[in-house]
């Protein structure tokens, strides 16, 4: 999933700026630096990673192993943290910020390929899309591909401040991410921490579906939706669960 | 004596509006225990139903990482800083 957003943004840099002798930056809570770090290896660029410290280390060192540099932020500071020191080191002309939270390529990059890749995968069966939001490039890129097509989109945040699903933002404590608008979204859903965690470990003795938090919780607000409505609902799984062997979760 | 207990902004709002504030106990479970008796319900954001510390929150005492090194009954020396994180984060 973050794969999509990361090239593209690479991609529309390139085309955009003059990267020769530039280090490209952006501030990530790991899966989408995980991501940067790979098409940045491919592409050939030095890319800095602007990321909390004290977080779980297999991202880091994932990211690390593809070559990418991390900024470590006050762990207090969380990605909002992260979100400012990126601002502070971007006023650097050695530096090319991608900002996923503000980057048209984002939502782009779900426009042109996650939305139209589940339109043909359920061969136009789909009647609802869950996704939780974090920059909101998935839903508010998907939503441009398949709400035009009847699809209702469904957009999941955490329902505390105080949270572990991460990667998704819980809105009203979090610097909004400026390409968000709730209005691509037919249906705003909450779940909590211990409900995604809960079904994290469902998915993955049930399913065979190791998945992340973010996963579980996606997942949790689907089988609301399917509760709810009669369709054919598709939850969005952006993260693998081998990503949180150093934390409890599996324990 | 005590320690400084330093909360990310999400937990101002359970100990009256501070991010950094100065309690005393032996070990992380009196240290909590001194916090919620000055701001009750503060326990209730980072402990689970079983008393454990929520899955998504990290507690480090100076650099250790209290989770692997007893939990709540980890030893908090005079003068330590502790450190409550929530695993949250976004993109």
């Amino acid at each position: 999933m973050k794969d999509r957003a990361a090239l593209w943004m690479v991609l529309d840099a390139e085309q955009r700026l003059d990267l020769d002798g530039k280090t490209i930056l952006d501030a990530t809570s790991g899966n989408t630096g995980v991501a940067l770090a790979l098409v940045c290896a491919v592409r050939g660029h030095r890319v800095e990673l602007c990321m909390p410290d004290k977080l779980s280390v297999e991202r880091k060192r994932i990211a690390a192993a593809f070559g990418a540099t991390l900024a470590l932020t006050d762990p207090l500071a969380g990605s909002d943290g992260a979100i400012l020191h990126a601002r502070r080191l971007s006023q650097d002309p050695a530096y090319a910020y991608l900002d996923q939270y503000a980057n048209p390529a984002n939502p782009l990059a779900h426009e042109e390929s996650t939305g139209p890749e589940l339109w043909a995968q359920t061969a136009g069966r789909i009647t609802h899309l869950v996704a939780g939001v974090g920059t909101s490039g998935t839903i508010v890129g998907s939503s441009r591909a398949l709400r035009p097509k009847g699809v209702r989109i469904v957009a999941v945040q955490p329902d505390d401040a105080l949270h572990g699903i991460e990667g998704w933002k819980h809105m009203p404590s979090a610097i909004r991410p400026p390409i968000w608008d709730e209005r691509f979204a037919d249906d705003h859903r909450t779940v909590g921490t211990d409900a995604a965690i809960a079904m994290a470990k469902r998915l993955a003795r049930e399913e065979g579906i190791f998945s992340g938090p973010s996963g579980g919780g996606a997942v949790a607000a689907a089988v609301e939706v399917a509760r709810e409505q009669d369709g054919v609902v598709v939850a969005l799984l952006a993260d693998g669960g081998e990503r949180y062997l150093s934390t409890p979760l599996w324990e | 004596m005590g320690v400084t207990v330093r909360l990310p902004g999400v937990l101002r709002d359970a100990v009256g509006g501070e991010t950094k504030i100065q309690a005393s106990g032996r070990t992380l479970a009196d240290v909590f225990a001194d916090i919620e008796r000055r701001h009750p319900g503060f326990r209730a954001r980072i402990l689970d139903d079983t008393g454990g510390i929520r899955s998504y929150v990290n507690v480090y005492i100076g650099d250790v990482d209290a989770r692997g090194a007893g939990g709540l009954a980890t030893a908090v020396p005079d003068d330590s800083e502790v450190m409550v994180i929530p695993a949250m984060a976004g993109g």
